[in-house]
């Protein structure tokens, strides 16, 4: 039995990355429950943000932290522009084919990075990579509180806006009753747009706020993206609530089953606590029966 | 203030509006009476922009607005409260009547508010609450709300009684003269032929895509015909 003190480092650790994972799972639950579809290409998003973050720490020498806003900006433009140009005509509002589109997209761009970076793994070092903060008998990598830190406040940003501003509004009431919306002037598919640009300005973040403890590849956005499914469907589909305290519960479910099973093991670890929470809450953590 | 000529309207090569001629004057209640599908809701529709209309013109305070974008239609003050009410569901009776002003009188909000909340003081009761939540009768009365919101220059309403109790229809008749009172101008869509005429100045009868009478409703509800249709004396 590992004895006290590690234990809680590793839920502390959990609980810091868990954050970060909350952050993709918000993205991905706000497109999910403004354009009722799985944003098949969020993990091929994140991996473009990733990669943007570590061209902008490598070429211009810009500390991922500092490059939160530019990457997310950027991304959200990014996300903007593909639902206006590509998804939104492609699909002509239909549900199945805006499903296969943003499939499509993630083929593309996961290829398009092989081209131009190859397979190989890249790492960045920060200021902070390998600053460690004693916390009473805790020993924490900076880089992770930092990260949490900053995730937690994006989310909270995040719900003000949706909660508290006429736009964040209008994006929710779209999402059920596009029809009433249009009756009181709203523009559903500027709303649509908007609601895809920030769920992919939210990988803009997290892409900025992994680079510091995980290696960037093309294909990596594929270990992120299961887990955040996993995080959106136990939070309940399209909660704000359910994608924070579901990303901390599976930052933790790793973390504590990485330290009990071992590396290889341990991630079952998130498999058996979504199936034991699906089979009590069928409907996920916060999801409304609908 | 509305005039409408030679609509032709439907869903894909479906059409079910061939031709309607109808006008609502300045601070007019025009009731618009018909049976099942005779096209009353795709008028509703074509009207606030939901459909194009294939042929025809629809004139607001002067401008066309054929075939405009709904939320340009909402900008000039053309408010549709529709069948079914499309409220809001997820989002609080607050956000609801806010997003009302999404589009028009927005600098207004606040004081729109006070006085939506005075016209239904239920609502006030109930600012907090999920949309969704609520009966089918305070929904209307949000849908109104929300459409009251934007300060109409003239209202639509959809089959506003569908669904209410007698003495729910009797207190929402009785808004309507109040809405009137205060100087709106009303489209009133209604299966509810009696209150309806009451009501209302002029009464246009829609009849298989066509407007098939129109009149005055007090001489409308002594019409034979009406009455045989509608009324079944």
């Amino acid at each position: 039995m590992p004895d006290f003190d590690i234990v809680t480092a590793a839920l502390v650790g959990g609980v810091l990355t868990g954050g970060v994972y909350a952050l993709v799972a918000l993205g991905l639950t706000l497109i999910y429950g403004v354009l009722h579809i799985v944003n098949f290409a969020h993990g091929a998003l994140l991996m473009v943000a990733m990669f943007g973050a570590w061209f902008l720490a490598t070429a211009l020498g810009l500390d991922p932290y500092a490059a939160v806003p530019v990457v997310a900006l950027g991304m959200f433009c990014v996300g903007w522009a593909l639902y206006r140009f590509v998804i939104g005509r492609v699909s002509r509002g239909e549900d199945r084919a805006i499903l296969l589109t943003t499939l499509g997209l993630s083929v593309v761009l996961e290829n398009l990075a092989l081209v131009l970076f190859r397979g190989d793994t890249r790492t960045i070092e920060t200021a902070l990579s390998f600053e460690m903060v004693e916390i009473g008998p805790l020993l924490l990598p900076v880089a992770k509180i930092v990260s949490a830190g900053v995730a937690l406040v994006l989310a909270g940003l995040l719900w003000a806006f949706m909660d508290l501003t006429a736009t964040g509004r209008a994006i929710r009431a779209v999402a059920r009753e596009p029809v009433g919306a249009r009756l009181v002037g709203i523009r559903p598919d500027r709303m649509f747009a908007l609601a895809y640009g920030i769920g992919v300005g939210c990988l803009g973040a997290a892409g900025c706020l992994l680079l510091p403890s995980f290696y960037v590849s093309p294909s990596v956005g594929e270990n992120f993206v299961l887990v955040a499914f996993t995080i959106v469907v136990l939070g309940g589909m399209g909660s704000f609530p359910g994608a924070l305290v579901g990303g901390i519960l599976v930052g933790v479910a790793e973390s504590l089953g990485g330290l009990f099973l071992g590396e290889s093991l341990g991630p079952i670890s998130i498999s058996v606590t979504f199936i034991a929470i699906l089979l009590l809450r069928p409907t996920g953590l916060f999801g409304a029966a609908r | 203030m509305l005039e409408v000529s030679g609509l032709h309207a439907g869903y894909g090569a479906f059409e079910v509006l061939h031709g309607v001629d109808l006008a609502v004057g300045q601070g007019e209640i025009a009731a618009l009476l018909g049976a099942n599908g005779a096209g009353k809701t795709t008028l509703n529709r074509a009207l606030s922009g939901l459909i194009r209309p294939s042929a025809g013109r629809i004139r607001f305070d002067g401008t066309d607005i054929t075939g405009l974008d709904p939320a340009l239609i909402v900008e000039a003050g053309l408010i549709h409260v529709p069948e079914g009410r499309l409220v809001f569901p997820d989002l609080s009776v607050a956000d609801n009547l806010r997003l009302g002003a999404y589009r028009r009188a927005k600098g207004r909000l606040r004081s729109n508010l006070e006085r939506v909340l005075a016209i239904f003081p239920r609502l006030a009761e109930r600012l907090g609450q999920r949309a969704g939540s609520m009966s089918g009768g305070e929904q209307q009365m949000l849908a109104i709300g929300r459409g009251l919101m934007a300060e109409p220059r003239l209202l639509i309403l959809d089959e506003p009684s569908l669904g209410l109790s007698p003495l729910l229809t009797e207190q929402l008749f009785a808004l309507i003269a109040r809405l009137h009172g205060d100087g709106l101008s009303i489209l009133l869509v209604e299966q509810n032929v009696v209150q309806t005429l009451e009501v209302a100045g002029m009464a246009h009868v829609l009849e298989h895509g066509r407007v098939a009478m129109t009149g005055p409703s007090a001489e409308l509800s002594r019409d034979s015909r009406l009455r045989a249709a509608y009324l079944g004396l």
